[in-house]
């Protein structure tokens, strides 16, 4: 049995399923995110490391980290429909991909800015040219890029597609320049070796980390496809269809 | 290259063009445009302003991407061919194509060069004599006049061998004598069996071959295409 | 192939020498940056030995990306681009061709200026030599990457300043370790070479890709 992917692929089609999603991706992710704060704010430990300890400030791992997370995975994402859109030449994938990036970039900002209130009692200082740090803030550079490239071109379809090819630009870039920042003096590169990986968190830290995780995951697809479909209404405003549902709209 | 515009053959289909619909923006310029252009024809495009004629020669030249329908080549689609279909094309559009910092030898050398259809100066000095610049070629172009460029770019297509011309709105800006040049050039081009696609507002009176006219209607109207054959 | 990057590079060559201006500003606004720094963060010279690998990077990238603006835009106004498009040829060696001709043009002159402005910043003599292989290194690299911002950019309204925004956090590699090579020169035991390693591979990989990426810009920006 094969599913015709392509009959979604029509804005038309793809309006009223996102419509009717968007409620359901909301509660779970208004849920998940009160039950990921809860656990991660009252339920966990007290402190953090063993010598020299974190105290309560700590917390703001469960905002920090999650957030982190999704400003990586959403410019996959975003790169990914672009690809998409480029290869198949399919309108609806460009609005994806429009629809992303600023959810993407709300969330790198919000791994920067806990990240300095996190640095602040824990390293003394707002901001430190810490690699990790210094990556997000380029990764933030790359969504302003995108958005400002788009936003800059008036034919939506040049936009479109200038804007889609520089997030694969950007996508091929992001390990080099990771790697420049992660390791600046190539005579020294253990220091690439010593990340921590989720494996070594302990899980009950871990768990609420990952309830939030999928918290602000389905808060993203509730945001983008709502975004998504005030851009789907404006783009395809002269065909029949958006007046028959803006005429449905306005009797319910 | 092999230019594969020697050995025309008559009547051969050169430009299969099929349910073309293109946009800009979100307007919808035309839709369901089909035609074809085969050789020994002048195609003759017309319609008001901003009914998509632009819009569709930059579409025939793989310049911009239709958004709907195709357009083949001598049975290949234009994207497949790329760089294959342009070696048969010549393109010439609103703005010269002229670099006013160079000479109109240097600028025509270039372009034959990048053709990669070595013409020797002294076709292209004859060129230039032809089109009425005899005298001009080692100055910058940009001490001619806005006509004298039009023509540096014109005498492209004396020298030009490619079988398909696309032309857009090429008499402006012209005087009385280098329209009868640019018509009698035309006339050539279908007379050796190549094929010319042009908006104009101006009639082109051809010796030998075919006028096809196409006009491009309101944008949301059906385009009505009319052919004449006619034998002058 | 050969004879048609030579044309595209000679073309854009013989058009830049009959404007030379434009040429010799990029150099001028280089040199102005570099000497305006030892102002702004005073004069004492370990100081200005820290700081200078670092600074004349950081000028060479601005320099770089102002002239890039200029790389398609005149070909864009007078309709040239256009038939460089339709011409026959891969449009990618024709991208190559005017990137080369744009290097020669504005980078090879930062780097042969470079000695006098390390002079400014008391930079060793090896240190001078690390940062002129750098920079002749790095420098194409720059015109490369930043080839596919001015083609995406093309014929927009405040290009140049869009330009900056998507083009340099991809300069970041080329900045880390250009600027790199030059502070580790200083010390004796370091070694410069994997620097230049990375630098080449960067030189390599973008050479392949970036012609290219800026290709397809132009295609799409021309649409």
């Amino acid at each position: 049995m094969t599913i015709n992917w392509f009959k979604f692929a029509s804005p038309a089609a793809f309006y009223p399923i996102a419509g009717r999603l968007i409620p359901w991706f909301g509660r779970v992710a208004l849920a998940l995110v009160l039950i990921g704060l809860f656990w991660g704010f009252f339920l966990t430990a007290d402190q953090l490391g063993g010598s020299n300890p974190q105290k309560e400030y700590y917390r703001i791992i469960y905002v920090h980290v999650p957030a982190a997370w999704m400003s990586m995975w959403l410019y996959l994402v975003l790169a990914g429909w672009s690809a998409i859109g480029l290869v198949f030449n399919t309108r609806l994938s460009f609005m994806m991909a429009k629809a992303v990036a600023p959810t993407g970039a709300i969330f790198t900002f919000l791994a920067l800015w806990t990240g300095a209130l996190w640095g602040r009692p824990s390293w003394g200082t707002y901001w430190d040219w810490d690699p990790r740090l210094t990556s997000e803030l380029l990764l933030f550079f790359l969504y302003i890029g995108y958005i400002a490239l788009h936003s800059a071109i008036d034919d939506t379809r040049r936009a479109d597609r200038a804007a889609a090819l520089l997030a694969i630009v950007g996508l091929v870039m992001v390990p080099v320049i990771f790697l420049s920042i992660n390791c600046p003096d190539p005579n020294q590169c253990a220091a690439l070796h010593q990340r921590s990986d989720p494996g070594s968190i302990h899980l009950s830290i871990l768990i609420p980390m990952l309830t939030m995780t999928l918290g602000l995951w389905s808060y993203s697809f509730a945001a983008v496809f709502a975004r998504l479909r005030t851009i789907i209404l404006t783009r395809e405003a002269d065909h029949a269809w958006v007046s028959d549902v803006i005429a449905k709209e306005a009797t319910a | 290259m092999v230019s594969r515009c020697s050995h025309p053959q008559p009547n051969l289909l050169m430009l299969d063009v099929s349910d073309l619909a293109c946009r800009r923006g979100e307007r919808l310029l035309f839709s369901d445009l089909s035609f074809q252009v085969p050789a020994e024809t002048l195609v003759h495009v017309r319609g008001r302003n901003g009914s998509g004629k632009t819009t569709l020669l930059r579409a025939l030249c793989g310049l911009l991407r239709a958004d709907a329908g195709s357009i083949r080549w001598r049975g290949e689609p234009i994207r497949d061919l790329a760089e294959d279909y342009n070696r048969d094309l010549l393109y010439f559009g609103h703005l010269n194509g002229i670099k006013a910092d160079l000479t109109g030898l240097e600028n025509l050398r270039i372009a034959s060069t990048l053709d990669q259809d070595p013409t020797d100066a002294d076709a292209i000095v004859a060129a230039l004599s032809r089109i009425g610049l005899e005298g001009f070629e080692d100055l910058p172009t940009r001490m001619l006049s806005q006509g004298q460029k039009k023509r540096v770019a014109l005498a492209r297509l004396i020298l030009s061998k490619a079988p398909l011309w696309i032309l857009d709105e090429p008499f402006t800006a012209l005087d009385v004598d280098a329209v009868d040049l640019l018509q009698q050039l035309i006339a050539e081009q279908v007379a050796r069996g190549g094929s010319v696609i042009l908006t104009t507002h101006q009639e082109v009176p051809l010796t030998s071959g075919a006028i096809q006219r196409l006009t491009l209607g309101e944008a949301s109207d059906p385009v009505s295409s009319e052919n004449t054959e006619s034998s002058c | 192939m050969l004879k048609v990057f030579y044309c595209v590079l000679s073309r854009d060559i013989t058009l830049a020498l009959r404007r030379r201006t434009d040429v010799l500003t990029t150099l001028f606004f280089f040199i102005i940056v570099v000497s305006l720094f030892p102002l702004g963060v005073g004069s004492e010279r370990e100081q200005l030995r820290m700081l200078g690998p670092g600074v004349v990077w950081v000028a060479a990238l601005l320099a770089s990306m102002l002239a890039l603006e200029r790389l398609f835009a005149a070909d864009y106004d007078d309709g040239t681009l256009e038939q460089l498009l339709l011409t026959g040829q891969p449009l990618a060696l024709l991208v190559l061709g005017k990137v080369v001709a744009h290097w020669l043009l504005t980078g090879l002159p930062l780097v042969l200026i470079a000695p006098l402005v390390a002079m400014q910043y008391h930079l060793s003599s090896t240190a001078i030599w690390v940062m002129m292989a750098a920079l002749a290194i790095g420098t194409p690299v720059l015109s490369l990457i930043g080839a596919i911002g001015a083609a995406l950019t093309l014929g927009l309204r405040g290009g140049g300043i869009l330009l900056s925004l998507l083009i340099l956090p991809l300069y970041v590699p080329v900045l880390v370790y250009g600027a790199g090579a030059v502070s580790v020169s200083a010390i004796e035991i370091a070694d410069t070479q994997p620097y230049f390693y990375l630098l080449t591979a960067f030189l390599m990989g973008s050479s392949l890709l970036a012609p290219l990426a800026a290709a397809a810009a132009l295609r799409i920006s021309l649409e």
